[in-house]
């Protein structure tokens, strides 16, 4: 009786063990004869990717590949890195005219401690959309206010906020008034930026002066500890210069404003937005800083700026040599991001530019180039693949995967339509 | 007797010329590939546009002399994008002080100078149903405009066109998205809704009895003493034309069940439904839809912005027109009107249609809706010159308008907008004259 007892919890363990095996990945995967467009480098007309562990291996026309590994044939195909959108509200929103599925905005001007990540809804029917379309990572960020709070990088798989994480904070949010969204071509706002830089550097100096009192104090019992000071607490990365500034900013002078603020305050930043960013190239430029944009379906600030002042402002820069990268700026338009960068290359952008601002260009902008943004040995294995350029709308996405893990490419469209499908006489 | 006859011919004669004999453009493309809808692509075509008409598509055209040539090589030309639904050239949209604003008529709103015009022609658009808002169950009659910018509202102005009244259904009609304070009024619900649509019905039926009765009365030998005409309404005459059938009803709606039952109510009226407007629900009720014959007007994948907008999938238009259904793509905005080219070419990946009807979803498709598919909506000899030019195909993430001409006149070119661009900024730079002419 023991004995059998004692064979069925082993059977047991036995069968548990053959079926966790069958969960995991496999630990080596080779996709083969993809034309690969590795962005780092050069094309690659038909070769191999090899994934061990989540990790890329090995690229190239000649690549050996391992006894054992599971191999993807995908001649015909296009193997792409993952896209990355720079700005999105992915997890964050819902249905967007429902508050109650609406978690990227708070009251209040400063909001140094808000963590856009912690309000993340992991099955948002949003996420596999953009997943369809070859994004596999997104930054996910607060707005509204002055300071808006901190934005965290996603992988566009998981079952839990944590589980998604790639890095956080990503920077700290500023939103410096935008033109809004314009039925029309409206006159530049009137808005008083200066106010608001004051505003930021009062913030800036609460901060310092609540460190320095800290020191202070550990330094000499004569001294108090001042009280927790909530925004200035949150505002330490920044001025330790371990995160950037993410400085929303869209009106010419605002930019200005802003490049100075950034240099005063020995700060790192990332413009964004930057509807008139046409009229300063030149400070853009020799501020070094980068830039990413919003979405170019929007009306430009002002008649004068001309009807294509978002589409062309992209090849501006990029050629002026300024990082830039690409954005959703949405949850339920996320993935369109492809589609943003085509239409800046369709106004002047060099089309591997445009590929480059939505991969490797927003990986480096982002701080994870290192991780990914490119198919190179030793990054993330987030790997797209198509049948044809990833920019285009004809161009179907086939497989897409995230640390070497294939995902799920069915969207609630699909399952929709699946749904209805079933009710009409075919 | 003969000269009433003769004139009556001239008249006709008068008719038939007017077109012909209208004012408009010369104009002559070439080599671009002609991609014209209904009759198939051109490699490398030509177009001839005389006096506004197209009067040939085809290879080797000459241009008389006088005739200006825009050389398309390595462009491509399709028919003038049209858009179904659209709130453009306009002052106002909603007349949101009543329920029932029938009487309304957009084309006494006409703005000629509403720069969104502008930006519709830098996206290929020729043609455009600008219509009343979706506050009220029943808004007011609507207008195609032809986007003539620059000229005088009266000359946008589209006879040919189906005339129109707007319904709306659902979240908008029942103020479901204002506070109180904005918002509080009958309706409040779906079943307000239809109520006072069908309340709106049955006084235009009453209100068409009321007349014919005094008019057969009037006949009578003996009419009554003391007769007097009923009391003339404007809003019931635009919904006696409606139940005559002189009006077509363009209908707001979202859900399907809400769209059933709009269906239900013109079948009890006997009223026929143009259109349904945005409809995201649509392939739901495909079966519905075809056999009442009626068309959508949609969004490609714009949704969820409310929640009767959340099952709203980008497959739906691709989806409906595989199921027979007369589907166009509308802008509904000022933004999105200089992309539909770019919104039809969603559809190339949400639902893979073919090149060809994915351009039909912005071109013919919206004419037909429209009751202009005679005039516009594709590249055919006898047609309005009404075309665009892109630098790539326009389905492509990549293309750009370089050039829309409406009837033969060129109203938007981009190359000429750069080159006035920089010699503006030159101007701008170039230390100030001080006196003298300019």
């Amino acid at each position: 009786m023991n004995r059998l007892r004692c064979c069925f919890i082993l059977g047991f363990f036995l069968l548990a063990a053959v079926l966790a095996g069958a969960e995991k990945m496999p630990s080596l995967i080779a996709i083969r004869g993809a034309r690969i467009i590795p962005v780092a480098s050069a094309d690659i007309p038909s070769g191999v990717i090899l994934i061990k562990d989540g990790l890329i291996e090995a690229v190239g026309p000649e690549v050996t590949i391992p006894e054992g590994a599971t191999v993807i044939e995908a001649s015909g195909l296009c193997a792409y890195p993952g896209l990355i959108d720079c700005y999105s509200t992915l997890g964050l929103a819902e249905i967007g005219q429902m508050p109650q599925t609406v978690d990227f905005r708070e009251l209040g001007r400063i909001n140094p401690q808000l963590r856009a990540w912690e309000a993340l809804r992991p099955d948002s029917m949003h996420i596999p959309i953009a997943r369809a379309s070859g994004i596999t990572a997104a930054l996910v960020a607060p707005s509204g206010g002055l300071i808006s709070g901190q934005s965290g990088l996603l992988r566009l798989t998981g079952w839990t906020p944590r589980e998604m994480l790639i890095k956080a904070p990503v920077a700290m949010h500023v939103d410096l008034p935008s033109f809004g969204r314009s039925m029309g071509f409206r006159p530049a706002a009137a808005a008083e930026p200066s106010q608001h830089f004051k505003e930021l550097e009062e913030a800036f100096r609460q901060a310092r002066a609540y460190e320095k009192q800290k020191e202070f104090a550990e330094k000499s019992n004569q001294r108090a500890l001042p009280d927790f000071n909530e925004a200035a607490a949150f505002l330490q990365p920044v001025l330790r210069g371990e995160i950037p500034l993410w400085m929303s900013v869209h009106a010419d002078k605002d930019i200005k404003e802003a490049i100075q603020f950034v240099q005063r305050e020995k700060v790192k930043a990332i413009l964004y937005g930057v509807s008139q960013g046409w009229k300063c190239v030149e400070e853009i430029k020799k501020s070094g800083l980068p830039v990413v944009f919003g979405s170019l379906t929007n009306m430009p600030a002002g008649w004068e700026d001309g009807y294509d002042a978002l589409y062309r402002t992209p090849a501006l820069l990029a050629q002026a040599g300024v990082k830039i990268a690409f954005s959703s700026q949405s949850s339920s338009a996320a993935k369109d991001l492809p589609f943003h960068a085509a239409k800046a290359a369709a106004f002047g952008l060099d089309k591997r530019e445009a590929l480059r601002a939505v991969t490797l260009s927003a990986a480096e902008i982002l701080g994870v180039a290192d991780r990914m943004g490119s198919l190179e040995k030793g990054k993330a294995a987030n790997i797209v693949l198509t049948n044809g350029d990833i920019l285009e709308f004809k161009t179907q996405v086939k497989k897409v995967f995230i640390d070497g893990r294939e995902t799920d490419l069915e969207t609630i469209y699909e399952q929709l339509l699946e749904k209805y499908r079933k009710r009409a006489p075919r | 007797m003969k000269i009433r006859k003769i004139l009556f011919l001239l008249a006709w004669l008068g008719l038939i010329l007017a077109p012909a004999l209208a004012r408009g453009g010369d104009l002559l493309i070439k080599n671009g590939k002609i991609l014209t809808v209904t009759r198939g692509v051109l490699d490398k075509g030509d177009v001839l546009i005389r006096n506004g008409i197209i009067q040939a598509v085809g290879t080797d055209l000459q241009a008389p002399p006088g005739v200006r040539t825009y050389d398309a090589w390595g462009k491509y030309v399709i028919p003038g994008i049209i858009d179904s639904h659209t709130h453009v050239a306009l002052s106002g949209t909603n007349e949101s002080a009543d329920t029932d604003t029938a009487e309304v008529d957009m084309a006494d709103v006409l703005n000629a100078e509403d720069l969104a015009i502008f930006t519709a022609l830098s996206g290929g658009v020729t043609m455009v149903h600008t219509m009343h808002g979706s506050a009220n169950p029943i808004g007011g009659q609507n207008v195609v405009l032809s986007l003539k910018w620059g000229r005088p509202s009266e000359e946008m102005i589209v006879p040919e066109a189906f005339r129109t009244l707007k319904f709306a259904l659902g979240e908008n009609p029942k103020r479901a998205n204002l506070s109180d304070s904005e918002g509080l009024r009958y309706p409040q619900s779906r079943m307000g809704v239809n109520a006072i649509i069908r309340r709106e019905m049955l006084r235009a039926r009453t209100y068409m009895e009321q007349w014919a009765r005094y008019l057969a009365q009037k006949q009578m030998k003996n009419p009554p003493k003391d007769l007097l005409p009923p009391r003339k309404d404007l809003r019931l005459d635009a919904l006696a034309d409606l139940l005559r059938g002189k009006l077509v009803a363009r209908v707001h709606s979202y859900r399907a069940d809400e769209t059933l039952e709009f269906l239900g109510l013109a079948k009890e009226f006997g009223f026929k439904v143009a259109c349904f407007e945005h409809i995201p629900e649509a392939f739901k009720i495909t079966q519905e839809l075809k056999e009442a014959g009626v068309g959508t007007s949609v969004f490609i994948d714009s949704w969820a912005y409310k929640i009767e907008a959340a099952e709203g999938i980008a497959l739906s238009a691709a989806y409906c027109t595989r199921q027979g259904i007369l589907v166009s793509l509308n802008s509904d905005g000022n933004e999105r009107i200089r992309r539909l080219f770019n919104e039809a070419g969603k559809t190339l990946r949400y639902g893979r249609l073919t090149e060809e009807e994915a351009l039909r979803l912005v071109t013919i498709n919206p004419a037909i809706q429209l009751g202009v598919d005679k005039i516009v909506g594709s590249l055919e000899a006898g047609k309005h010159g009404d075309l665009a030019v892109f630098n790539e195909h326009p389905l492509s993430a990549y293309a750009r308008c370089d050039l829309t001409v409406i009837e033969g006149e060129v109203y938007f070119d981009r190359a000429a907008y750069l080159q006035e661009r920089e010699e503006a900024a030159k101007r701008a730079k170039a230390p100030k004259q001080t006196g003298g002419a300019r």
